[in-house]
């Protein structure tokens, strides 16, 4: 570890932008030098020094190019992909290359020289690359005027190639010119390069902090350390809505170390999803201790009404709403009914599906901590924006923006939940209550409880098939939770099959449990649905699924190429030995168009063994083709942990999954081969690769099973059904 | 209740109830936070640590069931150099999020410890019990094979 000098170091801002200067970090008071490396907004390694150019980027004399990296990284690869983002257009060799987080206080002061620093719906590489590659491509042309200026000679003579600033005899390191560089203004902002044009992006590039996770030096929010600290274990009512009645205080007070216990007031959040729940907390010296008496601390809760809702609850609802018409109606192309009225019995195919409420179980759970002095308010805290936490907390406390620091920290799991709490609220209204920074830890039984969830659906489908066996017409109604009723509709609504009379209808069950976003959110949830009855409908007219999914897309280059490159790499077939299965399925979901192919065997006893997962991704671009087939293993084994095991069980109005006892999620002995092939269209748009293959896995394998059995699983978890075959 | 541990070959003196989970003693009483807390019932193994060299759910285990042994943890995992499990996870880019990534190592490394080259059946059921969110299961696989001079 490097030895941090303090004295070089103030509180936030970089010496003046012109004419460049010294970054002078961003150290926090009375911390001391190790602590400072792991809570410092760059504590993912030792910051380096060098030369501002911009807001974006430093220079050293050694040629290290120091990329501030406005997003979170959770594991996707985000400081990775916008690292390469900047030397693709900057043009320096990767070995250069060194990444931190960049400072939220910053970007929230000085106009937004971030642009955006949320981190979620696969957005940093999909809707972020341009005004990333803008900030490498501007860096690179002043670098260029700032040598053309003091070699006599136009810019464009000057070469800025892997690092060295060249034009005829005259030849000089980006380092020697950043100094200069820095006060250079362009009259008008260079363009990004044309993919072609690339020399990093679209190569294996190793993700640039796997080091420090492998030797347990790397930080988290539940890691961060300041003096002083003490640690809150708290309890939000477990059924969401309710609130708190009345606590003991008495009865845990005189345990080791305990301090206190703060009421937590309810807070709707103007800025979303990250609504406080009316709670209580207890504070102590050590987690453990005010974990323990939490739970020994007599407590009670004025129930919120849903208190009568029930996973049976909510499914008998859902069975009566399937059988009327929905008031949501999106007739999207014509009206099914009279034609699918007029069809005999055996040319129609129905169908009903079912998912159910599922969580994210980041392994880290949700966990905050908040230091407020009289100038300045830290925050290390579980995000997926630290601009966003920044904010929550300012709003919090009463407290102007500019005081809020959140500091940038390595995070354990994101998967929609990162920013869709409130702990770094709870970690403030209890800093502010005791007088010393509070960290609060969830525990794991907390974080299932409390996780915002992806709500449940369900789905009938009928199609009539016409004399060439593919379908005439085609009638879709969901049900949602009324807590947001449209969760992903879209999957299913703007379905890409050319049936020529579509029309949509939904409704919604009665729901307190409060909805968030969960790693590919409702495409998940719909893509299952619609993706296994597209099969149904396919083997209801004599087609292969395959053939049937290219002649359904005739004319969408989008989704002709993604299978079309099935059909080439995958072998899929649907001559198969019983008990053995290929599936397909393919998802639009954030701009991205995937396909999965999946091959399971089944025992005639049941036991199911999905042997391989093939993704084909159509996402415009891949700009680092190993992480993107990293980031497509993840995924699978993310949907497919729902889909096999998952399924969270609502009583009394609140969630009683507990733990992980009883939320089985996918380990090593049934994690499937996953391969990827990339089908890309190279035409302007991006997609990301964060979550998209999760959504098309699990209708493959729905499909898988039934190549294999016969049988149709249209619910999960798949676990629940007999798959045994004779 | 005062006690001392033996952590990574160094003595710790630590004044807690003996009762306290090893875990929450080795992150909060001693700073070691490169072992993780994640479901406190030993289901996840993102705080596997080694206990006289076996792989031990730190969350479930009392701090005072380790005093008079050696315990190491994931700082401690490379004390005489880079573990070569440590190498392959850095060669195949095991760790995403990387949160889970001190247990899964800790369980394999006590895995090649006891079966220096191992069965895939072997590294199935050594490391079931670690869960990764992030699904870097057949990283970790290949990269327990590469540390072992498998294949």
């Amino acid at each position: 570890m490097t030895k941090m000098d303090i004295s070089r170091r103030t509180f936030i801002h970089t010496a003046a932008a012109a004419g460049g200067g010294m970054i002078l970090g961003f150290s926090i008071p009375g911390i001391s030098p190790a602590l400072a490396r792991s809570v410092m907004p760059e504590g993912w390694k030792d910051p380096a020094g060098g030369v501002e150019v911009s807001a974006w980027l430093t220079i050293d004399t050694d040629g290290t190019v120091t990329v501030r990296v406005p997003h979170t990284e959770m594991g996707q690869g985000a400081l990775t992909s916008v690292s390469m983002f900047i030397a693709e257009e900057l043009d320096v060799p990767w070995k250069d290359v060194k990444a931190v987080f960049a400072s939220a206080n910053r970007h929230i002061t000085q106009g937004e020289e971030y642009v955006n620093m949320s981190t979620y719906g696969s957005n940093l590489v999909r809707n972020r690359h341009p005004h990333i590659l803008q900030a490498g491509a501007s860096a690179r042309e002043r670098l260029k005027e700032a040598a053309a200026l003091q070699w006599g000679v136009a810019r464009s003579a000057v070469t800025a190639k892997q690092g060295v600033l060249s034009s005829g005899g005259n030849k000089g390191t980006y380092g020697e010119f950043a100094s200069a560089a820095a006060a250079v203004s362009l009259a008008e902002e260079p363009k990004a390069k044309e993919y072609l044009d690339w020399w990093l992006l679209g190569t294996d590039v190793p993700r640039m902090d796997v080091d420090i996770k492998t030797d347990g030096s790397a930080i988290y929010p539940i890691d961060a350390v300041v003096p002083g600290m003490v640690y809150a274990s708290v309890m939000s009512c477990p059924v969401p809505g309710g609130r708190l009645k009345s606590y003991d205080f008495n009865v845990i007070k005189d345990r080791p170390g305990v301090i206190q216990a703060v009421a937590l007031t309810q807070v709707k959040d103007k800025l979303g999803r990250t609504d406080q729940m009316s709670g209580i907390a207890v504070v102590a010296d050590t987690f453990y201790r005010a974990k323990t008496a939490l739970e020994l601390m007599p407590v009670e809760w004025d129930l919120h009404a849903g208190i009568g809702l029930s996973t049976q609850s909510m499914e008998a609802e859902a069975q009566g709403l399937l059988g009327m018409d929905a008031e949501h109606v999106e007739e999207v192309r014509g009206d099914p009914r009279p034609i699918l009225a007029a069809s005999p019995a055996d040319k129609i195919v129905t169908a009903d599906y079912m998912r159910p409420t599922e969580s994210h179980v980041c392994m880290e759970p949700a966990a905050a901590l908040v230091s407020i002095t009289k100038d300045r308010v830290d925050v290390w805290s579980k995000t997926q924006s630290v601009q966003g936490t920044l904010m929550l907390v300012a709003d919090q406390l009463g407290r102007p923006p500019s005081e809020v620091y959140c500091h940038g920290t390595s995070q354990g799991g994101g998967f929609g939940f990162g920013s869709a709490h409130p702990a770094p609220r709870q970690a403030a209204e209890i800093a502010q209550a005791v007088g010393r920074p509070v960290k609060v830890i969830w525990t794991r039984e907390e974080d299932i409880a409390q996780a915002r969830t992806r709500p449940p659906v369900w789905g009938r489908f009928t199609a009539a098939i016409g004399s060439d066996g593919l379908p005439t017409a085609m009638h879709a109604r969901t049900v949602g939770s009324s807590q947001k009723p449209d969760f992903a509709d879209r999957v299913i609504v703007d379905q890409h099959y050319s049936v020529p009379n579509y029309r949509f209808e939904r409704h919604a069950v009665k729901s307190h449990i409060p909805i968030g976003y969960n790693r590919a959110p409702g495409a998940n949830s719909n893509g299952f649905l619609i993706e296994q009855f597209a099969d149904e409908m396919a083997l209801a007219g004599g087609w292969d699924p395959l053939e049937w999914r290219i002649k359904m897309t005739e004319g969408n280059e989008r989704w002709q190429r993604v299978l079309a490159k099935m059909k080439e790499v995958c072998g899929y077939t649907t001559d198969l030995p019983k008990g053995v299965g290929m599936g397909v399925a393919v998802v639009e979901a954030h701009n991205a168009t995937v396909g999965a192919c999946a091959t399971v065997e089944v025992t005639k006893r049941g036991a199911l063994y999905i042997e391989k997962v093939h993704i084909i991704s159509n996402t415009g671009y891949v700009i680092n083709p190993r992480n993107a087939h990293e980031q497509n293993f993840s995924s699978v084994v993310w949907e497919l942990s729902h889909a096999l095991t998952g399924g969270l069980d609502i009583q009394g109005g609140r969630i009683t999954n507990g733990n992980l006892d009883k939320y089985a999620l996918m380990r090593m002995p049934e994690a499937p081969v996953v391969e990827s092939s990339w089908a890309m269209s190279h035409d302007g748009w991006w997609g990301g690769f964060g979550e998209t293959s999760a959504p098309p896995t699990p209708p493959a394998v729905a499909n898988a099973i039934f190549a294999a059995t016969g049988k149709r699983v249209r619910s999960t978890p798949i676990i629940k059904h007999d798959l045994s075959w004779s | 209740m005062s006690f001392q541990l033996n952590i990574n070959g160094k003595t710790h003196d630590v004044d807690i109830e003996p009762e306290t989970p090893l875990l929450w003693v080795i992150r909060d009483s001693v700073g070691l936070t490169g072992t993780k807390f994640g479901c406190g019932i030993a289901q996840c193994g993102a705080c596997t640590v080694h206990v006289d060299g076996k792989a031990v759910k730190s969350c479930s285990v009392n701090a005072a069931t380790a005093v008079g042994k050696q315990v190491t943890t994931i700082e401690g995992l490379g004390a005489d150099g880079q573990h070569p499990l440590q190498a392959a996870w850095i060669e195949h880019t095991v760790p995403q999020c990387g949160y889970c990534q001190s247990g899964q190592l800790m369980a394999a490394a006590a895995l090649l410890a006891k079966s220096p080259k191992p069965s895939d059946r072997e590294i199935d059921s050594a490391m079931a019990g670690n869960i990764c969110r992030c699904g870097t299961y057949t990283e970790i696989k290949a990269a327990i094979k590469t540390a072992a001079k498998i294949g």
